[in-house]
């Protein structure tokens, strides 16, 4: 054994590890599988910008040796939406937390999707706002318990997969932070495809999720993702669901359309010539 | 699949398992311990030494039967364990 350089170390900023977050967070797993997958389908990176909102999770475009943005709160897909429409030989992709894609950013969300924004989107679900001390959010499970959900949550959360696919997704996936191979395989997929992808990660949050629900490490989180996972390729995003019994994973949707930044070129060209025909 | 329909592969006696060796760059652990509970070979344990960060840092408790899944490197958070081909020149 000893004591040398890790193959990924070009593809992480030089001079930023270790990185912010806890011991047993699964947000550097997410991180690992991220630029595994960059180095595997060789990607020129000068060609990739990572872009993130707020959150624990949003410290991620720190850390990649990639052009990236680290935006305001919730904002993460308009950004990335802006950079691609200015630089459409960009892969652009947003990695940002459950609280900033779909509370805050909600609305950014669902239109980037219906529009299919060629942009490639990454949740780190850790079922609440990590960053600012465990309040609930949009997927806090029913029951659940938070700093602000002391006797329970009374809420239904959102099932992310199904919002994204209803909004009109091309390409929809769920999985954990265990799927370390499935999770980089899909990840791969979405970095050579075009149109409005998401991956849905469940991750943990040991910190300050994982202790108010019987979980309190990381490694139990990951038993929970272990004993409860069940995947289900190409099933109904709308039925995947998420219980302390069973998490729903796979593929759910692989599809094709055109996306807007296409059409929208493609009609910036038409009015053209017309202008000019018509002079 | 049920287990009672699998098959023994055909070029199973053709295909030679590669043996792996794993590096831990033991002071960015910070003693999750998810190489540990996940490595499907059982090759880690926790060792008794503390890191820089006051954590104990993996070690490798039976390399020989490392298949070079890379699993502990995927599943590290913190870029601190990898595998490498074991390099084979002296014999192994
Ligand atoms: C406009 C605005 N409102 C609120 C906040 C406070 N804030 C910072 S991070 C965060 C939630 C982050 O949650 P999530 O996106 O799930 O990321 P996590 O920390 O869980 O990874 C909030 C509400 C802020 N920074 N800006
Ligand atoms: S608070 Fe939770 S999400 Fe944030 S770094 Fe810690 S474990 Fe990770
Ligand atoms: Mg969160």
């Amino acid at each position: 054994m000893s004591e040398d350089s890790h193959p990924f170390e070009r593809f992480l900023r030089d001079g930023m590890m270790p990185h912010i977050w806890c011991e047993g967070c699964g947000n550097g797993i997410i991180l690992n599988c991220f630029v595994r997958a960059l180095k595997d389908i060789e990607i020129d990176v000068n060609k990739v910008v990572v872009v993130s909102g707020i959150g624990c999770i949003g410290r991620l475009s720190g850390y990649t040796n990639t052009d990236s943005y680290h935006t305001t709160h919730g904002r993460a897909i308009a950004f990335a939406t802006g950079a691609k429409l200015a630089n459409p030989e960009l892969k652009t992709v947003v990695i940002s937390g459950d609280g900033d894609l779909f509370a805050i950013g909600g609305n950014h969300f669902i239109h980037a999707a219906r529009r299919n924004v060629d942009i490639q989107v990454i949740c780190a679900n850790n079922f609440n706002y990590g960053m600012t001390g465990g309040q609930y959010g949009p997927t806090t499970p029913l029951k659940a318990w938070t700093t602000t959900t002391p006797y329970g949550n009374i809420e239904h959360p959102f099932n992310l997969v199904h919002l994204a696919a209803a909004s009109g997704a091309v390409y929809v996936a769920r999985w954990t932070t265990l799927h370390v191979r499935r999770l980089t395989e899909s990840i791969k997929k979405v970095l050579q495809k075009e149109g409005f992808s998401f991956i849905e990660v469940i991750t943990p949050c040991p910190e300050i999720y994982g202790r108010r629900n019987k979980m309190a490490t990381g490694i139990e989180m990951m038993n929970w993702f272990k004993t409860a996972a069940e995947i289900r390729n190409a099933s109904d995003p709308a039925e995947a669901e998420i219980s302390p019994e069973k998490i729903v994973v796979g593929e759910f949707i692989d599809a094709e359309k055109p996306t807007y930044d296409h059409l929208l070129r493609e009609m910036m060209k038409q009015v053209q010539e017309r202008i000019r025909g018509e002079k | 699949m049920p287990l009672r329909l699998w098959r023994k592969p055909l070029d199973s006696e053709k295909i030679k398992i590669p043996e792996g060796e794993v590096h831990v760059l033991k002071d960015r652990c910070k003693g999750c311990g998810f190489c540990i509970e996940f490595c499907p070979k059982e090759v880690l344990e926790q060792s008794e030494e503390f890191n820089i960060k006051g954590v104990h840092p993996p070690q490798v408790k039976e390399e020989t039967v490392c298949i070079l899944c890379s699993f502990c490197e995927a599943v590290c958070p913190d870029f601190a364990i990898f595998s490498v081909k074991k390099d084979c020149k002296g014999g192994c």
